[in-house]
Parts: C-alpha cells; structure tokens; sequence
C-alpha cells in the first residue's frame, strides 16, 4: 500500500469511531485522544480496526507510535514493507 | 394476566413513547423478551418482560407518548384464553387513564411534533383525535390548513436537550435529598498495571483488557465485603440488592452521558465483563440500550481520569446509595520499604449516603477495593 492510501485507510477508521468528527480538520501532528474525544476504549476499537483492514499486530507498547495521524502512517507503513 | 407497563428506566423519567411492537398477539414471549422499542432522551430502548407468557392485547399504538406505568400490553398464561374473557383495557380506555397533560405539555406522537415543528404550528391549540387525545400528523396538517402558521416554526427540543434536562433533575434530586459523604484513597496501581501489561501481551488484540474492566470487578467485589453499599433507597430506607449490577458511566459524543448496567458483575470473569463492557459502551453510544440496563444498576463507577482528572467526588444517581470514582493513574513518588520510589498510583474515591452508611463503612469498602488490586490475577 501507498502512503496516501494508508492515510486514507486510517481516516476512513478513525470516521467510523469518531462520526461526528470533521475530519478534514484533523491536525497530522496531534494526538488522536485530545482532537477527537477518543477514549480508551475507541483507541482499542481503533487499534483492532487497524489489525482487520491492514492485518497488522501493533502491541500496546507501540500504542503511542500511533496516536497521531503522522505517527500512525509511519508506523504502518514500516509494519506493511 | 399480566400487565406489561411503560418501564421506568431513570430516576426521573416520567414517560416514554412507544415506537414499535416486537411481538404481536399471539406470540409467546419468555422472561428477557424484548418486546417493545421505546424513545427516551437517552435513545431508542429495547424494552425487555420480565414474565412468562402469551401476547393477548396491545392497548398502545407507536407513535403514541404515554406516561411511565402506562399498560402497554396484557400477556396471559400459556393454554389460558383469556383475551376476551379478562377487564382488559382497550386502547381507548387506557388513554382515558393517562393522567391530564401538564401545563405547557402536549401529548403527540414524535412525527406530529416533528410536523407541527416545520409548519410552525402550536399544538397547544390543536384538537387531537388520536388515543387518548394524543395529537396525530393528520391534525397537525389540519391545524395548519385552517389557520396558516404566521409565526416562526420552534424547533422541538431535541434529545441532547432533552438528556441534559434528564440529568439536571436526577442531579439536582440527589443533591437535594441524599446527604452524601465523600471519602477518598490513594491506589497503589504498580501490580495492577504490571499484570495487565504482561497479560495483554500474550494476546490477541481483540481479547486485550482494559485496566477499568480490573477497576469495575474490584468495586463488584469489594461490595460483597459491604452490601451496604449496594442497595436501593426506597421510601424511608435502603433494600440491599441480592445482586451486583454496577452501572458504568459512559460519556456520549453528542454530551451528557448514561450509566447502563453491567449484570452480576461480580459473577463475571475480566474476559466476560471487558466483552460486555465493550458492547456496553457501543450500544449505549448508538443510541440501543436495553430497559433492564437502565433500571437495574446497583451502584455506579465513573472514571474521567482520561481526561486528566485525578480525583473525582460523584454525585450519587438516585435511588442507588452510592457511586465510586477513579482518577487518572499517574506517576507518584511512593514509599516502599522504607525507599521513595515512582510508582502509578491513582485516587479512588467514595461517594456514599449518610442515611445508608457511614464513614466506617465507607472506609472498609475503599480498604477491599486497594486490597483487590493488590491481586489483580485473582479478579
């Protein structure tokens, strides 16, 4: 996968976690949980939902690799060469 | 006979509207049925029955708003005719035993008040020809073709407002009538955050814990120590419950937030409780809680650490006697063996009411839960 279709990917998740959220507002360098109101239980939602669509594992010790729209891409497309 | 009423599922609500059937006559139906779907503010309700039977009689149409304890339906015993044989209301003399709307309340169904919303028509002023007078689509149209609107339409309020206005009157009850106590510990979560870091590791993504499933089982167990804490104030005292049902506070997207419960919670392993918990907390974001969810909480937790807050003092959800708070687990210089160390810890608090339990008891019960934690592999 491509870097923007990564991106799209993570977009399209976090959308159907956060419905409300305006996502084209989403700040690449800021955590998730501040911008928006994700908990810990999104997160996890989030994390599986990644697992499904990507088939990648991320252990909770790489959870605050991901935490950010940047950060997430990276780490994501290192797990998917 | 049995008669299946509109169920109370908050402190302070006082009606509900029928929105759909599940069952119809006919049908047999077993204790846990859900055989109605009710709008609250606090969404769309799968209304459970709590008996045993055949559906002989629905007395209430959907779309029709009637107060709690309202007969909705009659259900009689398998083998039994009874349907034409019992005083069972019709629909029409149910609505005749609605107690008189009150001041500046209408009674309507959702897609009249929706209606009268966009044409801009007072339903105080509208005739209704619907059960139990209730106000109908057909006489909102009516309204509005007699006497076209001149006046800019009100919008309804809508649920969030409707929630938030749920909430400041159970709040505001509580405050009123429950003298609370507030007690408060610092949690040593060292072992506890260590175990579940282990035990998450060795799995899968989808049967990871999350540390307030360990917090939820602790306050269940710690209850058994003090049942006091686990009861319902009915009248002039606390009926202790038989069973734990801790209700979890979930914050909802749009603002404000429910408590659903999660059933014997004590009963439940974390494996069990954290996949209740997560569908918990779906269902109640989605707006499809169940009515035994709402009405059985015994107590309940609420966590904001999340957002930063270390201690939290609740306000207890009425008729319950207590609610338990944590904060957010932070690093802490902490004494161990005479050494000061960084440790996680977190603040876990009481809220309890002094007509139930006192200070003492209150004490032990924060004791039990600090002591739970000490081991989480045995929760």
């Amino acid at each position: 996968m491509t870097k923007e279709e990564i991106k799209a990917t993570v977009l399209r998740l976090l959308g159907e976690i956060a419905p409300e959220a305006d996502l084209t507002q989403v700040d690449p360098d800021v955590n998730f949980r501040d911008q928006l109101d994700i908990d810990s239980m999104d997160f996890l939602n989030f994390v599986m939902a990644l697992h499904e669509s990507l088939h990648v594992e991320i252990p909770e010790i790489d959870y605050p690799k991901v935490v950010t729209l940047n950060g997430c891409v990276e780490y994501l497309l290192v797990q998917a060469m | 006979m049995a008669e299946f009423v509109m169920p109370i599922l908050g402190a302070d609500m006082t009606a509900g509207t029928l929105v759909a059937w599940r069952k119809q006559p006919g049908d047999r139906v077993e204790r846990g049925d859900i055989i109605a779907e009710v709008e609250t503010e606090k969404g769309l309700i799968e209304v459970e029955i709590f008996t045993r039977g055949v559906i002989e009689r629905l007395l209430v149409e959907p779309g029709t708003e009637v107060p709690v304890g309202t007969v909705l339906a009659i259900v009689g015993e398998e083998g039994v005719l009874a349907a034409a044989e019992v005083e069972a209301p019709t629909i029409s003399t149910v609505a005749a035993g609605v107690p008189p709307a009150e001041a500046g309340r209408v009674r309507s169904s959702p897609a009249a008040r929706k209606l009268a919303g966009e044409l801009g028509v007072d339903l105080t002023s509208v005739h209704g020809t619907g059960p139990g007078g209730a106000i109908t689509r057909e006489d909102v149209e009516g309204a509005a073709a007699a006497a076209p609107a001149v006046s800019p339409p009100v919008p309804e309020p809508d649920r969030q407002v409707r929630l938030r206005q749920t909430i400041a009157a159970a709040m505001a009850r509580s405050k009123r009538e429950i003298p609370h106590y507030y007690l408060s510990t610092t949690i040593d979560m060292h072992r506890a955050m260590a175990w579940l870091a282990e035990e998450n590791l060795k799995r899968p993504i989808a049967d990871r814990l999350l540390y307030g499933v360990l917090l939820i089982k602790a306050v269940a167990l710690a209850l058994k120590e003090v049942p006091e804490l686990n009861a319902l104030w009915s009248g002039t005292q606390a009926v202790p419950s038989p069973a734990i049902h801790v209700g979890v506070a979930i914050s909802l997207r749009q603002g404000g937030l429910v408590a659903p419960a999660v059933h014997d919670t004590d009963r439940q392993s974390l494996d069990e409780l954290m996949r209740n918990f997560r569908d918990l907390v779906a269902r109640a974001r989605a707006g499809s809680l169940r009515s035994s969810e709402l009405s059985d909480p015994t107590i309940t937790v609420t966590s904001i650490g999340e957002q930063g807050v270390e201690t939290i003092f609740g306000i207890i959800y009425p008729p319950q006697v207590a609610i338990v708070g944590f904060g957010k687990v932070v690093e802490r210089p902490w004494s161990v063996d005479g050494r000061i160390v960084s440790r996680s810890v977190m603040a876990a608090t009481l809220s309890a009411d002094h007509r139930v339990t006192d200070g003492h008891r209150g004490g032990r019960f924060l004791a039990a839960v600090d002591r739970l934690l000490q081991e989480p592999s045995r929760l």
